[in-house]
């Protein structure tokens, strides 16, 4: 079997997505909480993060995590959803993961547009 | 001899209940987070941290990091039970994100009763 000639379904792409963007997260925790640590530490250890932050690279690291946050935030929405047998037809839960895909877009956009 | 099966998701329905209600406390804390943090006139490191040393922020960002600990276990674990196929290393992984979450959730704590 090749795995590479399945096409996945959207709504089996927004699952793994789902997976993928909570281990991304998962594996940020300690570089997170680094971060909320110092920035509470004092005004010079805030300072200090704002110029860290102030680098793209970093800057872009950020955005892609809040990007999976807000992503895993509107996917796992749409599960409790499924999960209260919401949106069980094809259509709605094609429309729905249109939606999630959609939504956590704008959101992230909207939230770097405020980082940046 | 009672023989028990010692891996598998013995914990399952309450762990399903859980993964849930902790994914809602963290969505709560989500838009009460939005809305005060859009509320702040400036983000400097006054407004910052007197945003987490009100009581009730506190309390809640302390909730939201008890949800997010747990809710990281119970989905890190169901990957574990999905891709990990040997018991011994599946087992060692379990205890190694116990330990560190563990850990986080005592970070966690010190950064907010620090304020």
């Amino acid at each position: 079997m090749n795995l590479m000639q399945i096409r996945l379904p959207l709504p089996g792409v927004v699952s793994i997505l789902h997976r993928v963007s909570g281990v991304a997260l998962f594996l940020a925790l300690p570089f997170l909480l680094a971060l909320f640590d110092n920035s509470l530490a004092s005004a010079e250890s805030f300072a200090a993060c704002r110029a860290a932050l102030a680098h793209p690279l970093l800057k872009l690291i950020l955005l892609a995590l809040l990007a999976g946050y807000l992503y895993h935030f509107c996917a796992g929405i749409r599960f409790l959803l499924l999960d209260m047998d919401k949106g069980l037809d094809l259509k709605t839960a094609r429309l729905s993961s249109t939606l999630v895909i959609g939504v956590s877009l704008l959101l992230t956009l909207l939230v770097g547009v405020k980082l940046w | 001899m009672v023989s028990r099966i010692v891996t598998g998701a013995r914990y399952g329905l309450r762990d399903w209940l859980a993964q849930r209600i902790t994914a809602v406390v963290m969505a709560l804390y989500t838009l009460v987070f939005a809305v005060a943090i859009f509320n702040i006139p400036t983000l400097d490191y006054e407004h910052w941290r007197n945003l987490f040393a009100g009581s009730f922020m506190r309390f809640a960002t302390f909730l939201f990091f008890v949800s997010l600990f747990y809710h990281a276990w119970v989905g890190v674990r169901d990957i574990f039970m999905d891709y990990i196929k040997s018991a011994a290393l599946r087992l060692s992984l379990h205890v190694l994100v116990i330990v560190a979450l563990a850990g986080y959730m005592g970070w966690a704590t010190q950064i907010l009763w620090r304020l």
